[in-house]
């Protein structure tokens, strides 16, 4: 038993081993902000269909199923995070005198700040907890955010979401937060298929391709609900 | 012919000292001159003037030796794609260029002096297991074994490395796996690299990351400064490769185990 796990350690320190690990996570990742992107837009339903899919998600499984998923979704951030934070520093460690003069030939500017965008959204995922989770400093657990829906007391997701970005500093944050998710994933969807071993010749392009065309649609479609709230005053 | 006047900004460094970047006015060079005579031109009126002349690595000044290194500007090599310094030529700048000339940076790649690097961290690499250990014998038994035309057309691309570093020295990270993965990935190509392939490309991965390299961030540098032009799809299959004698490792255990046990 134990040689596998010193095996399993091993893969751990080494640096494919962790990338895999970061690349694994990734995707856990880049499916969960999809669904959480298409189960969002429901709010454009009206307020029945996002509350009724607020109640389904908070009852699953007799209440387990959002646990499990909070549990998984923790244990991924987590292992992405940290071994994404050894990497970068081993990567600084590798060349400690700079060159004097820096240049690029065919990196994208997101692939080099993906440290950078990625603690920004690691910071912008703590206050979105806060704000529509744990719903501290503002008033969305008290009785005033509860409705009947179908006979029983259900949570108003949907005037919870309509007041939340109502105040404009929190939409602007938002999306400041979409714009650098975009740019991360815009590197990371397509760099996925490469640390996995799964990149050809003939599907590399197509992979690069489909990591743009998925980073601008979770910006586009994540956006769309603070903008349509603030600027154009939808549920207001 | 034309000669130039340029403004260089040379590293000078010696050994396990800090170093710091020397001005160097370089007049009425031919335009026809390689990247390395243009250097030798310079080093001339350095000795002539009582003064150290630049150190820098050569060696076949025909773009196939792997010694001539300098990062140009910024980019290893100079600015010219898919070409070493030594096939580099003063054509390709204009009469006042300021030109930047910096060793190959990696903390894996001590400076010796100036230009000059060690790049024998690639040696220990190749040590670890970038060979065949089975005798091939004479021609005949090598010829035994065949070999697809398309398969030892990639292991031939990939065997096109000259191991000059610049892969290294080009990767925001100083990562090395461009070289690593064409070196381990020519023999795993092959059926004479079969036998051994898990072995050696856990002991060339090991190995690569005791050298003190950094980690691969999929950012294809190194695929742009490459004179040979190595594909990254080389580092795909590394990574694949890495990933399966990993879990062959972890689960089974080791080849000649499995076959020493009754």
């Amino acid at each position: 038993m134990s040689a596998v796990f010193d095996s399993l350690s091993r893969f751990y320190a080494s640096s494919i081993g962790k990338k895999i690990l970061v690349a694994l996570t990734g995707a856990a990742l880049v499916v969960f902000v999809l669904g959480h992107m298409i189960g969002n837009l429901l709010v454009f339903a009206g307020p029945d269909a996002i509350n009724e899919y607020g109640h389904l998600l908070q009852t699953a499984l007799h209440g387990g199923g959002v646990w499990i998923a909070r549990l998984g979704l923790l244990a991924a951030v987590g292992i992405h995070i940290i071994a994404t934070i050894q990497l970068t520093r081993q990567n600084r460690a590798a060349r400690l005198d700079r060159y004097g003069k820096e240049a690029s030939q065919v990196s994208s500017k997101s692939s080099r700040t993906m440290i950078w965008s990625g603690l920004t959204i690691l910071a912008f995922i703590i206050y979105h907890l806060l704000h529509f989770t744990v719903r501290v400093g503002n008033e969305y657990n008290s009785a005033a955010y509860k409705t009947t829906l179908h006979g029983e007391e259900v949570h108003n997701v949907y005037k919870m979401v309509i007041d939340g970005f109502s105040w404009a500093p929190a939409s602007i944050f938002y999306v400041i937060a979409m714009l650098l998710l975009s740019s991360h994933l815009s590197h990371g969807v397509s760099s996925l298929f490469q640390t996995l071993g799964l990149a050809t010749h003939r599907t590399e392009p197509l992979f690069k391709k489909l990591g743009h065309a998925f980073a601008l649609l979770i910006v586009v479609g994540n956006c769309s609900i603070p903008l349509a709230i603030l600027v154009f005053g939808y549920g207001r | 012919m034309s000669l130039l006047n340029l403004q260089l900004k040379v590293w000078r460094q010696n050994q396990g000292q800090p170093g710091h970047f020397q001005e160097i006015q370089a007049r009425g060079i031919p335009d026809h001159a390689s990247f390395l005579e243009m250097m030798d031109i310079v080093n001339e009126r350095l000795i002539k003037d009582g003064s150290d002349p630049v150190a820098f690595d050569h060696d076949c000044r025909e773009g196939i030796c792997g010694m001539c290194s300098m990062t140009i500007n910024g980019i290893p090599h100079g600015p010219e794609k898919a070409t070493t310094t030594c096939q580099l030529h003063m054509r390709k700048f204009r009469d006042g260029d300021t030109i930047w000339i910096e060793p190959f940076r990696a903390r894996a790649f001590p400076v010796i002096k100036d230009l000059i690097v060690d790049r024998g961290a690639f040696d220990r690499i190749q040590q670890a297991g970038g060979y065949v250990t089975v005798r091939t014998g004479a021609a005949p038994d090598a010829n035994s074994i065949l070999v697809g035309k398309e398969v030892a057309d990639a292991a031939m691309d990939a065997a096109a490395c000259i191991g000059c570093g610049a892969c290294v020295a080009a990767c925001k990270n100083a990562s090395a796996m461009l070289f690593v993965s064409a070196k381990a990935g020519q023999l795993n190509s092959l059926p004479q690299g079969q036998p051994e392939k898990d072995r050696r490309t856990l002991g060339m991965v090991r190995q690569m990351d005791k050298e003190g390299f950094g980690n691969c961030t999929n950012q294809y540098e190194c695929e742009a400064a490459c004179p040979k032009e190595i594909s990254v799809r080389w580092i795909t299959k590394m990574n694949r490769d890495y990933a399966i004698a990993s879990a062959k490792e972890a689960f089974v255990g080791t080849t000649e185990r499995t076959e020493g046990g009754e």
